[in-house]
């Protein structure tokens, strides 16, 4: 049997390049995909630049692995951009460039990589929402809301791909340090692991836990579900 | 590319579909061939097989990427669908379109 076959997007920094680095040591194909070259080097990784709501691109992406690997058994959609700011001050550019990225990013990624996974008759797909939806977090109106936008996406493809044996589930981390979080106050970050029932900060082993949990072959009856770390619900 | 050539790869994409199917429900290999209404022998699940089929053979053999199942084909009143080729003429539509 072939080595199995993963897009990560944002796979430069971060949670993304953590995934990267993980799945190519479990001997997993990986294709990631950031707006910028990345310096992963591992026999079984590729990275493409890209930006994820660029559609010809993402399409070309996902024909150079239908033709190159034959295959894409599992797809993370780690890509997203926050911006912190109160909703009546917030640039209308910034709110677009969340939507693009989180919610059409996504739902492109979704749909071409489904086309894909449909030929198998197989695939795994993992969204990335956050804790900023149930938290209903102020000053992160249009993250959340792109967030929101991520679940519901989850749960409508969980149905309409189920026949193809295709699963789509979501993870919701709290905050993990990372990039996304540079400029975010200590203070407010410190309150926000007060609303949490495991009151610490998320690692990118807890991501990879419950990535794990999706990409079973035996959770072949999980999906439409999104799994909040720390205790959120 | 000439509407010939179009037809031919939406004849070749259907050949390839027919590939994964059972000899009941294999599509016959003709220009008249069903694909919506009663009298196809496609349901919903494997229409959007062969679009995506027919998609992909277009994209390796013109290095065009088109969506058949746009809104104008939503709107038409006569679907682009409706057999092997009404989807051919609309795919060589787009394609010369673009």
């Amino acid at each position: 049997m072939p080595d199995p076959v993963m897009l990560i997007t944002g796979a430069r920094k971060g949670i993304g390049r953590a995934l990267a680095e993980t799945y190519t040591e479990r001997g997993w194909r990986v294709i990631g995909c950031s707006r910028a070259i990345s310096d992963v080097a591992h026999a079984n990784y590729r990275h493409v630049v890209l930006d994820v709501s660029d559609q010809d691109a993402v399409r070309n992406m996902i024909t150079s692995i239908r033709k190159e690997e034959g295959r894409l058994d599992a797809l993370i959609n780690n890509a997203g951009i926050a911006s912190m700011n109160a909703a009546m001050l917030t640039p209308i550019d910034t709110v677009r460039r969340i939507i693009e990225t989180n919610v059409l990013g996504t739902f492109l990624l979704c749909q071409e990589a489904a086309r894909l996974m449909q030929k198998n008759r197989f695939g795994r797909i993992v969204n990335f929402t956050s804790v900023a939806v149930p938290f209903n977090l102020e000053g992160e109106a249009a993250y959340a809301a792109s967030k929101a936008a991520v679940e519901s996406l989850t749960r409508i493809l969980a149905r309409e791909l189920a026949e193809y044996g295709i699963t789509v589930n979501a993870i919701g981390p709290t905050p993990i340090q990372t990039d996304l979080l540079r400029g975010v106050p200590p203070e407010k970050i410190g309150k926000l692991l007060m609303r949490q029932s495991i009151q610490r900060m998320g690692e990118p082993r807890d991501i990879i836990n419950v990535i794990d949990f999706f990409l079973r072959a035996e959770s072949d009856f999980i999906t439409g579900q999104v799994i909040y770390l720390g205790g959120v619900s | 590319m000439n509407q010939q050539d179009v037809f031919a790869a939406v004849l070749e994409a259907v050949t390839e579909f027919n590939e994964q199917l059972d000899a009941e429900h294999k599509l016959e290999l003709s220009s008249e061939t069903r694909l919506l209404g009663k009298n196809s022998k496609l349901d919903s699940f494997g229409l959007v097989n062969l679009i995506i089929g027919v998609e992909e053979k277009l994209y390796d053999k013109f290095d065009r990427s088109i969506t058949l199942a746009d809104e104008r084909a939503m709107s038409q009143e006569h679907s682009p669908f409706r057999s092997v080729q009404s989807l051919a003429d609309y795919a060589f539509a787009l394609l010369s379109e673009n």
